[in-house]
C-alpha cells in the first residue's frame, strides 16, 4: 500500500498550461475518483502520476518516494485503459505475463501471481485465448488482470468501463468496488461517468478547467456541492436551478423570485456574510421537492406542471418555476396531474444557494 | 416494365462497358493466348496444335532461364529491400521528428516517376566511365571501382537497387499509415509494464501491421512480375542478355522475334504463376470476411 | 515561484538530453534523405552543364557555367532515330493521350464502382472477381488479341487506340477506388434515396456524385501519373507518330547515333517528369491517400 501525493503539479502542451500548481493529497488504501466533463484535466493527471507524460513543474510522491523522474514502470503503479490496450495476438497470458518477463520475474513467481489473478478476475478459463475472441468485459477484465499481476500498491483507472454497454458497465463496476476491498490498494480512477463516482470513490476531485473544483466524500459533493458547476456536474436528473435575489429585512432570510414571491430559507447554512439584495441561484435536487404535502418542509415554491414521465421505481415531474425549468422526482407509484399549478415543499438546509455572478456556494 | 425489373435492368445496363471489357479484353485475350500457346504459330496465329510443344522449347531456352532466375534474383531483393527500407523509414518518420513531412516528401517522390525515368536516371550515375566510379576516382581513390552496371553478373542488383529506390516510399507510406493506427494507449500500457521500445515493435507492432505487409508484399510483387521498363531503360537487357526478364521476354517475341507460339507460352506461365500465388490472397481479402466486419 | 521542497528530491520537468538514439536517428534520416535526392540532383546539374565538363566525370560538381542549352536541345531538337524533332512531340501525344484516358477511366470505374457496392445485380461478384484478378495479371497475357481486335476496328496504332486500352486497363483499380469508397457512405443514406423515389441514375448523378469529389481527386491524381508514366502501352498500341513522351524519351536517350548528349539526355528526362512532379508536390497528402486506399480495403 502507499500513498499518492501530488504537489504544485504543473502540466504544459506547447504553451498551455493544462494543469496549474494542482495540490492532491491521496491516504493509503483510499478510493479517489477523478470526475469532470472531457477536456477537464483529468486523465492529463492520471498520465502524470503515470510518468506518461512530463510535468512541468512540481513533485509526485508515491509511497513516500519522489517519483517525479522516474519511469512508469519503476513507480509501483499498474494502469487500465479505456481502450483496454490489450497486445494483440498474445493469449491472455501472454498479455498477462509480458511486462514479468521483461522484468525478469523469476518464472515459478510469473505462475503463481498470474493464477492469484486469474483467480481473483475469475478469468481462469480465458487464460489460452486471444483478445480478439474475448468480449468486452472480458478483455477489461483482463486488463484489470495486467494491472494486477504486476502487484502494485496503486492502479490507475482510466476510464476503464467507458468502452461498455450499459448492463456489463455495472457489472464490473461492482467488481471493481469488490477488488479494492479485497485488496486494500490505493486506487486512482477517472471517469466521466457520476454513477461510478458516486459509488466507487471514499473522495471524489470534480476537475473542471485543469483545477480541482471540489475534493469531498460523494455525499458531501452530492448534498453540498461547492459551486455551481459541481452542483450542475453531478446528480441525474440534474439539479434544478431557479434564479432571484436574496432578501434578509423580513427578519428570516428569502430568495426572492422575480415575480415577486418569497421562498423562506430559514435554516439554509450561509458559509459567510450576504447583503441584501444579492443576485443568487437558488439550487435543488428534483428528489428534495415534494410536490404533495408539507410534511417537515418549511418552505415551498410555486411551480407549474406540465408533463409526467413515469420512468419505472420512479417518476419525473417536469414543470416550471417563472422562466427556469423544474423537475421533480416522486414515487413510481404516485400520479400527479398535469398540468397544474401547485405550490412545491422543500427543506432549505437541502438547498444550495449560490452566487449568480461567481457560481459560488453562498 | 416491372419497376422491380428496370431497376436491375439500369444495374445491368451501367455495368455493360465493365462486362464488355471482362469478357472481351480479360477472358476472351486469356483465352486466346493460351490457344495460341499450343500452336506452332510464327508470325501469325495458325491452328497447328503442337501440344506442349512450345513449353517444353520455352524452359529449354537459356534467355527464358536467365529470365526467370533474375525475376527472383530481383524480385527477392526488390520485395525484402522496399519491405525493410519502408518499415524502417516509416518508424523512424514515427518517433515525432522535425520536419517530417519534408521527409516524407522525400521518401516517397519517386514513387510519382515513371520507372523509365528512373532506369535512365541510375544508368547515368552508375555508368562506369562518367558516373560515380569515375568521380570517386577523381576524388583520389584510384582504384574505386562500381561498374555492376557493366558487369554480366552483377547488373541485376543493380535494377533491384533502382527498384528499390523507386518503390520504398510506396511500403514507407502504407506502413505510416498503419503505425498512425495503432492505438497510443498500446504504446502507455507497454510503458508502464516497462517493456523496452523495440520488443513493442517487434512483438505488437509488427503484428498488428502483418496485413499491411501482406498488401505491400501483393503490391511489390505484381510490381515485379510486370518489371519491363525498368530494364528496358537501366540495362536493356545487357550486357549481353544478363538482365533479361520474362516480361520482356514475352514483348521481344510477339513484336520483334515474331514467334508467337513462343511469347503466348510464355506469358501463359507468367499467368498462371501470378495466379496461383494470388488466389488465396484475393479470397481472404474480399470474399471471405463479411462486409459487415469492421 | 513555487514553494516546492526542492531539498526533497527532483522536481519540475525531467532534463531533457540528447540521446545517441535520437542523433542515430536523424542520422538515418538524413543519409537516407540523400539516397533518395542524389539521383534528382545529379539529374538537374548535368542537364545545365555542356558536354565537355560532363567529360571530366565529376558528377557531383555544380556546373561552372549552367546554360539552358541542353533544355532547349531536349525540347524542340533532339533526335530519336531519323526524326529530329525533340520531346514536346511526345509531350503532345501525352497529353493527347491523357486527358480522354483519364476521364473516361474514372467516368467507367465510378459507375460500376457504385452499381457493384450499392445496387449488386446479378453476376456483380463474379464481375468484381475477374477485375481485381485482372489487375494482377501480367499485361503480357493481353497483348497480343489485344492488339488483333484493335486491328479488325482499324483502332491499332492511333490515339483512341491507346485510350481504350488505358480505359480497359485502369477499370480495375477505378473500380475497387469508388467500390471502397461507396461502402464507407452508409447504406441508410441510400435506403433513404430508394424510399424517396430516386432510380439508379438518379441516385448516382444526384446524391453520390457530388459525395464523391474526394475520391474523384484520388483517381484522378492516380490515373494521370499512371497513364503520363507508361511505357509498354504507347509502345505497343500508339504508333509512331503518336508516341507518348516516355516512349520518345527512351528512344533519344538509347538511340544509337553519334556520341551520347548526356546533358540532353538528362534535361529530357526531367521534362518528362515534370507533369507526375507536379501532381506530386502540388497533391501532397491526397497522393498518399490515392496509394493508400488502392492498396489497403476500405
Amino acid at each position: 500500500m502507499a500513498s499518492v501525493s501530488i504537489r504544485k503539479l504543473d502540466i504544459e502542451f506547447g504553451s498551455i498550461k493544462v494543469i496549474r500548481e494542482l495540490d492532491l493529497e491521496i491516504a493509503e488504501g483510499e478510493f479517489i475518483v477523478l470526475l469532470g466533463p472531457s477536456g477537464c484535466g483529468k486523465s492529463t493527471l492520471l498520465n502524470a502520476v503515470a510518468g506518461l507524460l512530463d510535468v512541468a513543474g512540481g513533485q509526485i510522491w508515491i509511497g513516500g518516494k519522489n517519483v517525479t523522474w522516474e519511469e512508469p514502470k519503476d513507480r509501483g503503479i499498474g494502469m487500465v485503459f479505456q481502450s483496454y490496450a490489450l497486445y494483440p495476438r498474445m493469449t491472455v497470458r501472454g498479455n498477462l505475463t509480458f511486462g514479468l518477463k521483461m522484468a525478469r520475474t523469476p518464472k515459478a513467481d510469473i505462475e503463481a501471481r498470474v493464477a492469484k489473478a486469474a483467480k481473483i478476475l475469475q478469468i481462469e478459463p480465458l487464460l489460452e485465448r486471444r483478445p480478439s475472441e474475448l468480449s468486452g468485459g472480458q478483455r477489461q477484465r483482463v486488463a484489470i488482470g495486467r494491472a494486477l499481476v504486476r502487484d502494485v500498491d496503486v492502479f490507475l483507472f482510466d476510464e476503464p468501463l467507458s468502452n461498455l454497454d450499459a448492463k456489463l458497465r455495472t457489472e464490473l463496476r461492482v467488481e471493481i468496488k469488490r477488488l479494492h476491498h479485497e485488496l486494500g490498494s490505493t486506487m486512482i480512477y477517472v471517469t466521466h461517468d457520476q454513477i461510478e463516482a458516486l459509488t466507487l470513490a471514499d473522495r471524489i476531485a470534480v476537475m473542471n478547467g485543469g483545477i480541482i473544483q471540489q475534493l469531498a466524500s460523494p455525499k458531501e459533493i452530492y448534498r453540498r456541492p461547492i459551486n455551481r458547476f459541481v452542483a450542475g456536474f453531478v446528480g441525474s436528473p440534474a439539479m434544478n436551478f431557479v434564479d432571484g435575489t436574496l432578501s434578509f429585512s423580513g427578519g428570516s432570510p428569502a430568495f426572492v423570485l422575480p415575480d415577486g414571491a418569497r421562498i423562506d430559507l430559514s435554516g439554509y447554512a450561509f458559509l459567510g456574510q450576504v447583503e441584501e439584495g444579492r443576485k443568487a441561484t437558488l439550487g435543488i435536487r428534483p428528489e428534495q421537492v415534494d410536490p404533495f404535502e408539507r410534511g417537515d418542509h418549511t418552505s415551498q415554491l410555486p411551480v407549474n406542471l406540465t408533463m409526467l414521465e413515469p420512468m419505472g421505481a420512479d417518476s419525473l415531474v417536469w414543470g416550471r418555476v417563472g422562466s427556469s425549468s423544474f423537475s421533480i422526482r416522486i414515487d413510481g407509484d404516485q400520479h400527479i396531474d398535469t398540468p397544474a399549478r401547485i405550490d412545491a415543499f422543500f427543506s432549505p438546509d437541502h438547498a444550495s444557494i449560490f452566487d449568480a455572478a461567481s457560481g459560488n456556494r453562498l | 416494365m416491372n419497376p422491380r425489373l428496370k431497376r436491375f435492368w439500369s444495374a445491368q445496363l451501367a455495368l455493360t462497358p465493365a462486362w464488355l471489357i471482362v469478357i472481351f479484353a480479360y477472358i476472351g485475350t486469356i483465352l486466346w493466348t493460351v490457344q495460341i500457346s499450343f500452336t506452332s504459330s510464327k508470325v501469325f496465329p495458325v491452328s497447328n496444335y503442337v501440344g506442349f510443344a512450345q513449353y517444353s522449347r520455352l524452359f529449354a531456352s537459356d534467355r527464358w532461364m536467365i529470365s526467370v532466375n533474375n525475376l527472383f534474383i530481383f524480385g527477392g531483393l526488390f520485395i525484402v529491400g522496399c519491405l525493410v527500407i519502408g518499415f524502417l523509414l516509416a518508424v523512424f518518420l514515427d518517433q515525432r521528428i522535425r520536419a517530417e513531412s519534408m521527409f516524407r516528401t522525400i521518401f516517397l517522390y519517386p514513387y510519382a516517376l515513371s520507372f523509365i525515368v528512373t532506369g535512365l536516371v541510375w544508368q547515368w550515375t552508375l555508368n562506369p566511365t562518367l558516373g560515380i566510379q569515375q568521380t570517386v576516382r577523381n576524388w583520389g581513390f584510384e582504384s574505386f571501382t562500381f561498374d555492376w552496371l557493366t558487369r554480366g553478373d552483377r547488373a541485376i542488383y543493380v535494377v533491384a537497387l533502382a527498384g528499390i529506390w523507386q518503390s520504398s516510399g510506396l511500403v514507407m507510406a502504407i506502413l505510416l499509415a498503419g503505425l498512425r493506427g495503432v492505438d497510443g494507449e498500446l504504446w502507455k500500457a507497454a510503458k508502464v509494464d516497462g517493456i523496452p521500445t523495440w520488443r513493442v515493435y517487434l512483438h505488437v507492432v509488427i503484428p498488428i501491421l502483418a496485413p499491411m505487409f501482406v498488401t505491400a508484399t501483393v503490391l511489390l510483387a505484381t510490381a515485379v512480375v510486370k518489371v519491363y521498363d525498368l530494364v528496358v531503360a537501366l540495362t536493356n537487357g545487357g550486357p549481353g542478355i544478363s538482365t533479361e526478364v520474362p516480361a520482356k521476354f514475352v514483348i521481344e517475341y510477339l513484336f520483334q522475334r515474331q514467334n508467337l507460339g513462343l511469347a503466348t507460352a510464355a506469358s501463359t506461365v507468367m499467368m498462371i504463376t501470378v495466379l496461383c500465388v494470388l488466389a488465396p490472397w484475393l479470397y481472404w481479402q474480399y470474399f471471405r470476411q463479411p462486409r459487415s466486419a469492421r | 515561484m513555487t514553494s516546492v521542497d526542492l531539498a526533497a528530491g527532483p522536481s519540475g520537468p525531467r532534463p531533457k538530453r540528447l540521446t545517441a538514439g535520437r542523433v542515430g536517428l536523424y542520422a538515418f534520416l538524413v543519409i537516407a534523405a540523400l539516397f533518395f535526392l542524389i539521383p534528382l540532383y545529379v539529374m538537374i546539374i548535368t542537364s545545365l552543364k555542356p558536354m565537355s565538363e560532363i567529360r571530366l566525370g565529376n558528377l557531383f560538381a555544380l556546373p561552372s557555367d549552367p546554360s539552358f542549352y541542353a533544355w532547349a536541345k531536349a525540347w524542340s531538337s533532339a533526335c530519336t532515330g531519323l526524326n529530329c524533332d525533340g520531346i514536346h512531340v511526345g509531350m503532345l501525344n501525352s497529353v493527347k493521350i491523357l486527358i480522354p484516358s483519364v476521364i473516361v477511366s474514372i467516368s467507367v470505374g465510378a459507375v460500376t464502382g457504385y452499381a457493384l457496392s450499392f445496387w449488386r445485380p446479378k453476376g456483380s461478384n463474379f464481375l468484381f472477381a475477374v477485375l481485381l484478378l485482372g489487375a494482377f495479371i501480367p499485361y503480357q497475357v493481353f497483348l497480343y488479341p489485344l492488339v488483333r481486335m484493335l486491328s479488325i476496328v482499324s483502332l491499332y496504332n492511333s490515339i483512341p487506340g491507346v485510350v481504350f486500352v488505358h480505359s480497359i486497363f485502369g477499370l480495375p483499380l477505378m473500380t475497387l477506388l469508388f467500390r471502397n469508397f461507396y461502402a464507407g457512405i452508409p447504406i441508410d443514406l441510400f435506403k433513404a434515396a430508394r424510399v424517396d423515389g430516386g432510380g439508379f441514375w438518379a441516385i448516382f448523378l444526384r446524391l453520390m456524385l457530388p459525395l464523391s469529389t474526394p475520391i474523384i481527386v484520388v483517381a484522378a491524381i492516380l490515373q494521370i501519373t499512371g497513364i503520363w508514366n507508361d511505357f509498354l502501352f504507347g509502345l505497343i498500341f500508339a504508333g509512331r507518330e503518336n508516341f507518348p513522351m516516355t516512349v520518345q524519351l527512351n528512344n533519344i536517350v538509347n538511340s544509337s547515333f553519334g556520341e551520347k548528349e548526356y546533358n540532353v539526355n538528362m534535361a529530357a528526362t526531367i521534362l518528362t517528369a515534370l507533369v507526375p512532379l507536379f501532381v506530386y508536390f502540388v497533391s501532397g497528402r491526397w497522393f498518399v491517400r490515392g496509394i493508400a486506399s488502392g492498396a489497403v480495403k476500405g
